[in-house]
């Protein structure tokens, strides 16, 4: 009764599913960019209102060394913040995991931290903390929870039979942990590394954003304000499309890395043919 | 570390066991069953009757509120809570519960790495116990790659992978199709009568337990406990002239009224 196994095809039509999911947003955009540079032409609206596409691509290219220093520092922000959220989220829930008294003791503030507003937090974190470790913080703070809640929820979401079996077997706690829970907890983790991705972006500008208004500072989101605090309108939209590009661009990425990780065996990361 | 080897002689009994859950559910009441060295014995009886609840005592998921469960034979004696059921027992449940994320071989493999048994030693067993099921070929295949048929036959090699003296099946071939169910029944039959490791198979199938069984137990539900057995003496191997037979069609016949007679005294009780 040895049947085959499936082997998951890609027919034509997924072929051309797959190009029209490219094609479609790409066709959106082109018509968004001309009806704004309409607008700004037809209506003569001057730039320090709002500039044409045309001239952010110029002042784009024009400030580019100035800009391309901005978006790596906030890159560098978001990177550390998002690795420090996966870390600590992950690591706070086996520890969770591990100990309900733990649980019970911590993941209340771990909730209110998440629920209390980054924008009201930064400022009191850039009194206390140099400016750098304060952007960092509120980049951690507004990632790890996603991190956290969604790992929480996988190692708590193991098979029961395979518990059972693993105990029989007498699998010990670390096992346990390794051979099951973490494997079992890894789509969840994964999409909550998707969430804190962008989160740590937001939380890194709202930083940058709350420091700027001390004159203190150097990513995009200080270029931005700073930009329009001179009513440089133009520059401040050039800052805009690349902080929007790098949230596209991480979101990307780890969407990505969680298909390479989950193809072989997860329902989410498997093509169907209808 | 435990010798995985530990041969076919084990008996189990299981008396006077109560099992009532914190619900206030009584799963089983004055519940007696002797297992006796390889022998096939089906637990037959209704849902909800305690079937699969008798098996996971057994199996030592659970502990009995009242009563014993206690082993004897080679297996280790006096060590019911400890580590010596762990090489002891093989079980396979309704669903194949698989890990999706390993593959075959990694999940056959499963209970031997989990006693640190690795390398060459554990790769041999792995692939025999691939043998036993007909299943050669599949190591690196992953679980949502096979059929139901095929993921109950992965789960049946993890189970005598560390060649157990006990092998417990819960309602294993239930989810299955027709075809597919008869044709394991009759795989389970031989690999049965190759190894010679005492089976209990808990079904809800008069069908299915006449089939496999020596021995089969009909049970009462609410409380579970045995209604009465029967014993088979049609000679083995069973094929489809068994399935077509007169014999088969008497026992048939006499479970199926036991099992009523049991299932309505069970709700009136």
């Amino acid at each position: 009764m040895n049947g085959e196994p499936v082997e998951a095809a890609m027919p034509a039509r997924n072929r051309a599913e797959a190009a029209l999911r490219l094609l479609l947003p790409i066709v959106v955009l082109a018509l968004g960019v001309l009806v704004w540079d309409l607008i700004v032409r037809l209506r003569e609206i001057p730039p320090y209102v709002l500039p044409g596409p045309g001239l952010v691509f110029r002042t784009l290219v024009a400030d580019w060394g100035l800009l391309f220093d901005s978006l790596l520092v906030t890159l560098k922000t978001t990177l550390q913040g998002f690795l420090l959220a996966v870390a600590g989220g992950v690591g706070l829930a086996v520890l969770f995991n591990q100990s309900r008294l733990i649980e019970y003791s911590f993941y209340p503030y771990a909730v209110i931290l998440q629920v209390t507003p980054i924008v009201a937090i930064a400022p009191l974190l850039l009194v206390w903390l140099p400016q750098e470790a304060a952007v960092l913080a509120c980049a951690w703070i507004v990632a790890f929870f996603p991190v956290l809640a969604n790992t929480t929820l996988g190692l708590n979401s193991v098979d029961h039979n395979l518990a059972d079996l693993f105990r029989l077997y007498g699998a010990s706690r670390w096992q346990v942990l390794r051979r099951l829970k973490l494997p079992a907890a890894l789509p969840y983790i994964l999409g909550g590394l998707k969430i804190a991705g962008g989160l740590s972006l937001i939380g890194a500008v709202v930083a940058e954003m709350a420091a700027s208004s001390a004159g203190a500072g150097s990513g995009l989101a200080y270029r931005i304000a700073e930009s329009g605090y001179r009513l440089n309108i133009p520059r401040m939209f050039a800052a805009l499309v690349l902080l929007s590009l790098a949230g596209i661009v991480i979101y990307f990425a780890l969407a990505l890395f969680s298909h390479l990780l989950l193809r072989r065996w997860h329902e989410s990361a498997i093509a169907r043919d209808m | 570390m435990a010798d995985l080897q530990s041969g076919g002689d084990v008996s189990v009994s299981l008396q006077g066991v109560n099992k009532t859950f914190a619900s206030g559910v009584v799963a089983l009441d004055g519940f007696n069953l002797d297992l006796r060295p390889g022998e096939f014995v089906s637990l037959l009886g209704p849902s909800g009757c305690g079937k699969s609840t008798a098996l996971r005592l057994i199996a030592g998921l659970m502990e009995p509120t009242r009563g014993t469960v206690s082993w004897s034979g080679s297996g280790k004696p006096g060590d019911r809570h400890g580590s010596g059921r762990h090489g002891e027992i093989g079980f396979v449940f309704q669903e194949p519960t698989l890990m999706p994320w390993a593959t075959v071989a990694g999940n056959i493999n499963l209970p031997l790495s989990l006693r640190r048994i690795d390398g060459g030693k554990a790769t041999e067993r792995v692939a025999a116990a691939l043998r036993q099921v007909g299943l050669d070929g599949f190591e690196l295949a992953y679980p949502r790659e096979l059929s139901g048929g095929m993921k109950m036959r992965v789960s049946i090699a993890r189970a005598l992978v560390t060649e157990p003296a006990l092998l417990l099946m819960d309602e294993p071939f239930a989810a299955l199709d027709e075809v597919t169910r008869f044709k394991l029944n009759d795989d389970l039959i031989a690999l049965w009568r190759a190894v010679k490791r005492t089976v209990v198979f808990v079904t809800h199938s008069v069908f299915e337990s006449v089939y496999l069984s020596e021995r089969i137990v009909v049970m009462t539900s609410r409380p579970g406990r045995v209604f009465t057995e029967f014993k088979t003496d049609a000679p083995y191997p069973r094929d489809r002239h068994f399935r077509t037979s007169a014999d088969y069609a008497a026992l048939c016949r006499q479970v199926s009224e036991a099992l009523a007679d049991a299932t309505s005294k069970g709700a009136g009780a």
